[in-house]
């Protein structure tokens, strides 16, 4: 049992850390990266890629650095610190690490060193509105036609699919739509004909897309692992996802109780700091119960992430998200609060942290659906139980 | 990073879980199991055995009985003690005079009390509490008077736990009432047998007779008995409970308990099923389980923490492991009792000897009052509002 870094990941961190802090230090800065065509900085996302976190989590081989999920919440956890904008999650941790999981050799080598130069976004393009959380809800079709493909459907809310260079698209080979098998995964150029995407903000300040595809061509080698490998490599990889957002969200929700505090030791009323009225005190204790509790479920995800047992992994995930959305609603909520008018403004930085923080609760699954999973699991003794 | 247990600590583990359930008389961790209350000879049992393995003040220093071991194999033992529903060593001996008498005790009071200490030859009560003076301790009043050579004591403590077992008692007393309050205590050892000692058991809503009021009528306690300097004894109160707090989060038992709870939830018929079968039940235990798992990480990042600690000065986080351990407690024993359902209302003592059927499962009939007697565990060892002052101020800074 060691929770400590290692010298490398020291250094890693460190290197984030200085990166995040120069870059969004101040948030005036934030909202000029808001207003660039993309919705976020190009200049900071060439200095991700040449610190080395566009390529983290590949394989040398592939042009990366062969780090692992300690790595990547080391990053998202800066970037919950800072809100940071940048495409991490739909590029690298989302449609990286489906190629990184998925492809064969040439798909690889085609794509990830492209990913780590910071020359190709990706996202992943799954979804769909009937689906609401179920991952295997899937009317978007793969017609086999003429040696490739054809595809058809609507995918809603593509995290970044407004900018991205190339999709991940789900979409189903045979079955019905609640079917869990027969689900398959595209490569598609987000200029293919066909493809149209409807580009919005999302409530957090990010970008995302409505994407259509209607009669899209691809060629035979634009599928992603074994016909029939879909669902379990899109299941590992959401998984990633999950245990990337709650670094994400622990470094959120540490920042913005950090500034609760400071708030509660410098704002008078009464006469006094309203830090020494003890309803306040007690709240923020409170919050920070639950961000330490928060803090241990990303830590458990990010050793879980890379579990072998698929449903073992699944319940870790979903058990993590859990602690995570309480918590972090717990402190969103009482950080508005405690900050009184200000919290509510849009020009202060709390409301900001409160917004991208309710926003993680609703991807991927919500607190009710990832309670339902540990839940029908079981609950989370079965580990318990190999142990004995 | 890696919250996995090293191949040692595995084996550490495993030594442990088949040694306690190999050693400890079975009739005894049943009874534990229950919910029922424990004689005095099955605490000693227990304790001696752990003791004779080395395993009852593993924490003290080494020359006193002592293991040179890192803070993960504490936890590892403290844990399994917990799951295997064991009786721990007595905490008042091993967690709280004994530490204070090996860190600030005359060189002549290690020698006559540690061993017995140790060895649970000598039962302790803690004279702390008072009627007027529960979570601002040091308010406390009883006060102790030099007479040549003796001490002579007058007051009253309360909620001492067990002191009917109890062939001594550590206690605070008020040597100086001009001094600010807490630099006016001291901390002294007397034994229970001594003249002018009263003890009346307090009935607690669980019906249990765990604590006790205790009087002082003029008791004479030697001089020697002082541990540390007169009017220090604050300092060692708090080092004392500095060590109460880290070990209060009881993970293991909670665990122990939600093991005992997925079984009668699956023999408690409910519906067309068992209450295991409500998705409803699943949920409220999936949320409990959700929690414990994220305190275990925290208390194994404390302990793992302690390494690079000031020996003695404990981490900040023990008032989160106490906040939040606490409140698991008494959510795994509310849940036991919702399990129960109307078995649990019945005030029979299964133990009471009957020619009358049961009236529902044994353990059922003890769910209540566990339930009753755990709301002590957010009002103990610092009260979860102390803890959230503690953190408001030692931690925040507010």
């Amino acid at each position: 049992m060691d929770f400590d870094l290692t010298e490398e990941q020291r250094l890693l961190r460190d290197s984030i850390d200085r990166l995040i802090d120069d870059a969004y230090g101040d948030f005036e800065k934030r909202r000029t990266y808001a207003q660039e065509p993309h919705g976020f900085s190009m200049a900071l996302w060439r200095r991700y890629a040449e610190l080395g976190l566009l390529g983290l989590p590949f394989a040398e081989a592939d042009g990366g650095y062969g780090g692992g999920a300690v790595e990547t919440m080391l990053v998202m956890e800066a970037i919950g610190r800072g809100l940071a904008l940048e495409p991490y999650l739909a590029t690298v941790v989302l449609g990286g690490g489906l190629v990184r999981l998925g492809g064969n050799a040439a798909q690889r080598q085609r794509i990830l060193p492209r990913i780590a130069d910071g020359s190709l976004r990706l996202a992943f393009a799954h979804n769909e509105r009937q689906a609401r959380y179920d991952l295997f809800d899937v009317a978007t079709t793969a017609r086999a036609e003429g040696g490739g493909f054809v595809l058809n459907g609507a995918k809603t809310v593509v995290l970044h699919g407004d900018s991205a260079d190339l999709l991940v698209v789900g979409a189903r080979l045979s079955g019905n739509r609640r079917d869990r098998t027969g689900i398959g995964l595209f490569l598609v150029d987000a200029g293919a004909a066909g493809v149209t995407r409807r580009a919005y903000p999302t409530q957090d300040g990010q970008r995302a897309a409505e994407i259509t595809l209607a009669q899209v061509r691809v060629p035979a080698d634009a599928m992603l692992g074994a016909p029939d490998a879909g669902l379990a490599l899109i299941g590992q990889v959401t998984d990633a996802a999950i245990a990337a957002l709650c670094a994400e969200a622990v470094g959120a929700m540490s920042a913005l109780h950090a500034m609760t505090v400071d708030y509660l030791k410098t704002r008078k009323q009464f006469g006094v700091p309203i830090g020494s009225f003890q309803a306040l005190q007690h709240r923020a204790a409170d919050m920070l119960v639950a961000l330490e509790q928060a803090r241990s479920m990303a830590m458990y995800a990010a050793m879980m992430a890379d579990a072998p047992d698929a449903a073992e992994r699944h319940t870790a995930m979903a058990a993590a998200r859990v602690q995570i959305d309480e918590s972090a609603r717990m402190i969103g909520q009482g950080a508005i609060q405690l900050h009184g008018g200000i919290g509510m403004t849009q020009e202060y930085r709390a409301g900001h942290y409160f917004k991208r923080l309710t926003m993680i609760g609703l991807l991927f699954g919500d607190t009710a659906h990832h309670l339902k999973t540990v839940a029908a699991a079981g609950g989370l003794s079965a580990d318990e139980a190999a142990e004995t | 990073m890696d919250l996995r247990f090293t191949p040692e600590e595995i084996a550490f583990r495993d030594e442990v879980r088949s040694f306690l359930r190999r050693e400890i008389p079975a009739d005894i961790r049943a009874r534990l199991s229950e919910g029922r209350h424990l004689s005095k000879q099955d605490m000693v049992t227990c304790h001696r055995i752990l003791h004779q393995r080395g395993w009852a003040v593993p924490h003290w220093p080494r020359e006193w009985g002592g293991q040179d071991w890192s803070p993960v194999f504490h936890y590892i033992l403290g844990e399994e003690i917990q799951r295997a529903a064991v009786p721990p060593p007595l905490a008042f001996n091993v967690s709280m005079v004994g530490p204070v008498i090996a860190q600030f005790g005359s060189e002549a009071q290690k020698r006559r009390f540690l061993p017995a200490t140790a060895n649970l030859d000598i039962w302790w009560c803690q004279g702390f509490s008072e009627p007027g003076s529960g979570s601002d301790l040091a308010s406390l009043r009883t006060r102790a008077e030099r007479d040549g050579d003796h001490y002579i004591v007058n007051g009253q403590k309360t909620w001492t736990t067990l002191a009917q077992y109890a062939d001594w008692i550590f206690c605070l007393v008020r040597t100086n009432r001009e001094a600010k309050k807490q630099e006016g205590i001291s901390f002294l050892l007397f034994e229970m047998t001594s003249p002018g000692i009263t003890v009346r058991p307090i009935v607690t809503i669980d019906g249990g007779r765990e604590v006790n009021e205790v009087f002082f009528d003029n008791v004479r306690v030697p001089v020697e008995n002082l541990v540390g300097q007169e009017n220090r004894g604050w300092d060692y109160a708090k080092f004392l409970l500095g060590n109460e707090r880290t070990g209060i989060a009881r993970i293991g038992l909670t665990k122990e308990r939600l093991a005992r709870a997925r079984q009668f939830a699956r023999e408690t018929p409910a519906g067309d099923g068992t209450v295991w079968d409500d998705p409803d039940f699943r949920r409220r235990l999936a949320l409990i389980e959700v929690q414990l798992k994220a305190l275990e990480i925290t208390q194994m990042r404390v302990v793992a923490g302690a390494r690079n600690r000031e020996a003695g000065r404990p981490d900040p986080n023990s008032s989160i492991l106490k906040i939040k351990g606490s409140e698991l407690q008494q959510a795994a024993t509310e849940l036991l009792m919702e399990i129960a359902g109307p078995c649990a209302l019945p005030a029979v003592d299964p133990d009471e000897p009957t020619n009358e059927p049961p009236i529902g499962p044994e353990w059922a009939m003890l769910t209540a009052p566990t339930y009753f007697n755990y709301r002590k565990v957010s009002i103990y060892g610092g009260s979860n509002e102390i803890q959230r002052n503690i953190i408001a101020k030692a931690f925040l800074g507010l």
